[in-house]
């Protein structure tokens, strides 16, 4: 039988056996305290999914390159799934579960609403959370890569703006127009 | 009851289920939960043919948290039609990528971490994975999606070439394409006795009831499929995929609830992609362009597991007038998955050589392509001889014409520049057939005055279930805040799929009919609502068979405007105006989303995506979002949607043509025709990648502008 002879001797030699490595995570996920004991393998996205019951974050890739997970931490936009959970102790993670205030919606949720910036939705939690970070980034005058004036501490978010800081955030049913259209209207 | 309110159907009313799509509340079909959930994740063959000689579980097994590994070892076997489905039948390998085995384990970690752990030995054969010209093994298959004829042929289009006054002879390429909804397919499977429950994302849940119950020799009434929210599909929900079959297996096999979703890199493999395809269009015409001859023979791919074969030439038979006429389609079965739908199969691909050849041959005719197309416009269906439900591509070009500012361009190519740019525009003609199928579909009345409509339908993201609210309210004559329309549920009345721009016709035609019957049994009723309901059902299969003979499309004009850097071989699309002719469009918000995300997919098809076959290794060398160009944000200008006023009484209730697919079809077309007028090259192989564009910068006209 032509099957490769890695560790397949006997039991002895398997030296996946171990129990994985657990440790013990603090941290606020949309307000709330959580205190969990994550496996080291999982990701930040896959604890908020499967382990929270947070599944507004969407898992499109698992790579980094879709932004479907985008949540903020520590009000940072990142890919969830490119985090290990068990990085976020002491950290503040906010989801699209989190972005409404009671039942008031975001502007930014009511503007895709307004806009019909989505189709399928499923890119749509990542799209809102990295608008809410790229927001926060130009205020703090952070330059993009179609930024003229790379001095300039308040970039002007125009159309170019929005389309390049959110390039990071891929929309299969190409609802782009109308995400920049609700983006920019929140912006003014 | 009131019935003076305005119709609400052709307005823009908002998505209903919005709210909770941008709270995070829409579940999904991964999402649901259930007691004590285990986690699958299959194991991909590493050879793109040949036997599986052994599958060593052992290291997988000791794990902490596995629980089985599946194979054909110990899979039990599966019943249906469809190759494609009865994953773990045999030792056969037919594509690299195709499932082996599967882990099922307690946690996600764990069994990823284990499916790296399956050994599975091979004795691999040679394959062929590349689909080429006159390939040896091509044959012309009996029949084309979804069933016509692969061969047609009127006149004698070899004479009529030879007597032509102009005559265009090319061939155009187009690669294979993913469909990469952003929600990987997924299920979550949960039996209780010999009662299965699948939370599945498809664009048909009572199509996917039918094959989970063939595949386990049940009855369709011991299952039930659950999608009330899809993340996209694009044609590659439509057929049933493995991970269905997968998570039932699995959850069978260790009596708990099981679930998978594949990753996007093994979605590559096992969910469908649309057929690469060469194909060869000859026009003949006459001096003044009318057109004498129109020959589309194309060669696309197949499985050989079964046969998918796409009809890419069938828009050739009914687009334009020519008295000459041939279509062939040949088809190679090669070692590789199952070619699936992606966005309009047949129309998308084959368009875009029409339409590249259109312009072709309005450049050797020395004619406006708006004026070829309508010098060459059918008063009726060439090949049936059946008039035309309603044809407006004349008018979608003329009215895109004016919208877009067409009118005194200047045709030469190669010869406006700004800056590092070479500018250009470009247009194409657009179709898409427009169909109906049997859909079943009820209508209550509660005594609290509002009504429910449920109907087994999909809202994939086209806003069915927002189109399907407005047309129930208008056949009550109620408010559509009174209205809830239950869909994406295979206990609701069976309907049929979302596919081919049929889903709301399909199930539009059923709502409104029960709609109309419920108003019906109200007024009999003296209007009042009875304490317990009153319900009304219809089923639209008597009235779809007779359905009178007409040809029914709806047709459109694509308008680019690209830059080309030939310097770096970059090109931008700066406008993008799509104008569709399509019945009456049923919610004016959606529908202009439906049809700018067709065009941006058309876009991509013309500039960005391609799957590269590996020859080396079967399978594709690009399979992920970073190597797969979808395109983002910023590779979308201004790209905007229009239609004009369509009264067609031929269709269906509503008088709506599907909108779904219309979009992506013809734009790379009018891309690639943009790209000719800005550099005067053809570009006859898609996507017209920069490094294409660099090859061939010494032709490009105007770099010493």
């Amino acid at each position: 039988m032509d099957v490769p002879s890695k560790g397949t001797a006997g039991g002895a030699q398997r030296t996946a056996a171990r129990p994985p490595a657990r440790t013990d995570v603090t941290v606020s996920v949309n307000g709330a305290v959580e205190r969990i004991k994550v496996d080291n393998r999982a990701s930040l996205l896959d604890v908020l999914r499967e382990r929270l019951g947070l599944t507004g974050a969407k898992k499109g890739c698992d790579h980094g390159q879709c932004g479907a997970c985008t949540v903020l931490l520590d009000g940072r936009r990142v890919n969830a799934c490119l985090i290990l959970a068990v990085t976020v102790d002491q950290a503040e993670v906010v989801t699209v579960e989190g972005l409404t205030d009671g039942t008031r919606l975001h502007p930014l949720q009511a503007a895709f609403i307004e806009r019909d910036a989505f189709q399928c939705g499923y890119c749509t939690p990542g799209q809102l959370c990295s608008a809410v970070g790229m927001l926060a980034e130009a205020a703090k005058g952070r330059a993009s890569a179609v930024t003229a004036d790379l001095a300039d501490d308040a970039p002007v978010l125009d159309e170019a703006e929005i389309r390049e800081r959110m390039s990071g955030n891929l929309c299969r049913c190409g609802a782009y127009p109308n995400i920049v259209a609700a983006i920019g209207e929140v912006a003014g | 009851m009131t019935t003076d309110i305005e119709r609400v159907t052709g307005t823009a009313l908002d998505r209903v289920e919005g709210r909770d799509k941008v709270t995070g509340l829409a579940r999904y079909a991964y999402e649901y939960p259930a007691d004590d959930i285990a986690y699958v994740v299959p194991v991909p063959a590493a050879i793109a043919r040949g036997t599986i000689t052994g599958i060593d579980p052992g290291d997988a097994l000791a794990v902490p948290g596995v629980l089985t590994v599946l194979s054909f070892r110990n899979a039990p076997p599966l019943a249906g039609n469809d190759p494609e489905l009865r994953i773990f039948s045999s030792d056969r390998v037919s594509y690299r990528g195709q499932m082996v085995a599967a882990v099922v384990a307690d946690t996600l970690e764990a069994a990823a971490e284990a499916a790296r752990l399956v050994h599975v030995g091979y004795d691999a054969e040679p394959h062929d994975v590349l689909l080429r010209p006159d390939h040896p093994e091509a044959y012309v298959p009996e029949k084309v999606n979804p069933s016509f004829p692969a061969v047609s042929e009127q006149g004698d289009v070899e004479a009529a070439l030879g007597d032509a006054a102009v005559t265009v002879d090319t061939t155009y390429t187009t690669p294979a394409y993913h469909n990469n909804a952003m929600e990987p397919h997924a299920t979550l499977a949960v039996w209780s006795g010999d009662r299965l429950t699948a939370y599945d994302s498809n664009q048909g849940s009572s199509t996917a009831r039918d094959m989970l119950a063939a595949a386990f020799g049940l009855e369709p009434g011991q299952v039930r499929v659950v999608s009330p929210h899809v993340g996209g599909g694009f044609g590659s929900k439509g057929t049933p995929r493995p991970q269905i079959v997968l998570a039932a297996l699995a959850a069978r096999a260790v009596g708990r609830p099981a679930k998978v979703a594949l990753t996007r890199q093994h979605m590559f493999a096992v969910t469908g992609y649309r057929t690469p395809s060469i194909q060869r269009v000859r026009l003949g015409a006459d001096a003044s362009g009318r057109m004498t001859a129109l020959a589309h023979e194309v060669e696309e791919q197949t499985s050989t597991l079964k046969e998918f074969a796409e009809q890419t030439a069938v828009p050739s038979r009914m687009m334009y007038a020519a008295p000459n006429r041939l279509t062939t389609h040949r088809v190679v079965a090669l070692d590789v998955a199952t070619p699936s739908w992606m966005r309009a199969p047949g129309e998308c691909p084959g368009m875009y050589a029409l339409e590249s050849a259109m312009d072709e041959l309005a450049v050797a005719c020395g004619l406006d392509p708006i004026e070829l197309r309508v010098r060459n416009e059918p008063e009726e269906d060439p090949e049936s001889g059946l008039p035309w439900s309603s044809r407006n591509v004349v008018a979608c070009l003329r009215e895109g014409a004016a919208w877009f500012g067409w009118a005194g361009r200047d045709p030469a190519p190669g010869v406006r520049r700004d800056g590092r740019w070479l500018v250009g525009t470009g247009v194409a003609a657009s179709t898409y057939p427009a169909r109906r199928r049997p859909s079943e579909a009820t209508a209550r009345a509660t005594a609290d005055g509002r009504f429910t409509v449920r109907i087994a339908a999909a809202d994939i993201g086209t806003g069915s279930r927002t189109a399907l609210t407005q047309i129930a309210a208008d056949a009550l004559g109620v408010p559509p805040e009174r209205v809830d329309v239950r869909i994406g549920d295979s206990a609701l009345p069976t309907a049929s799929l979302a596919g081919g721009s049929m889903g709301t016709a399909s199930w539009g035609s059923a709502v409104a009919m029960a709609c109309v019957r419920l108003r019906e049994r109200l007024d009999g009723a003296g209007g009042e609502v009875p304490e317990d309901g009153i319900e009304a059902r219809y089923d639209t299969a008597d009235d779809i068979k007779a359905d009178a003979a007409y040809a029914r499309h709806a047709f459109g004009a694509q308008f680019a405007e690209v830059r080309v850097d030939p310097g770096t071989g970059e090109i931008r699309v700066p406008r993008l105006l799509g104008v569709f002719a399509a019945g009456r469009i049923i919610n004016a918000k959606t529908a202009r989303s439906q049809f700018i995300g067709g065009m941006t997919m058309g876009l991509a098809m013309a500039l960005l995506e391609e799957s590269v076959p590996d020859a080396e290794f079967g399978g594709f060398l690009n399979h992920d979002l970073a190597q797969y160009h979808v395109p983002a944000n910023a590779d979308v200008a201004n790209i905007d949607a229009r239609w004009i006023e369509e009264d067609d009484p031929h269709l269906n209730p509503m008088g709506s043509k599907g909108i779904g697919e219309i979009g992506i079809v013809g734009t790379a077309a009018a891309i690639g025709n943009a790209v000719h007028h800005a550099t005067g090259v053809r570009f006859r192989d898609l996507p017209i990648r920069p490094d294409r564009v660099l090859d061939r910068a010494p032709q490009i006209g105007g770099r010493n502008l």
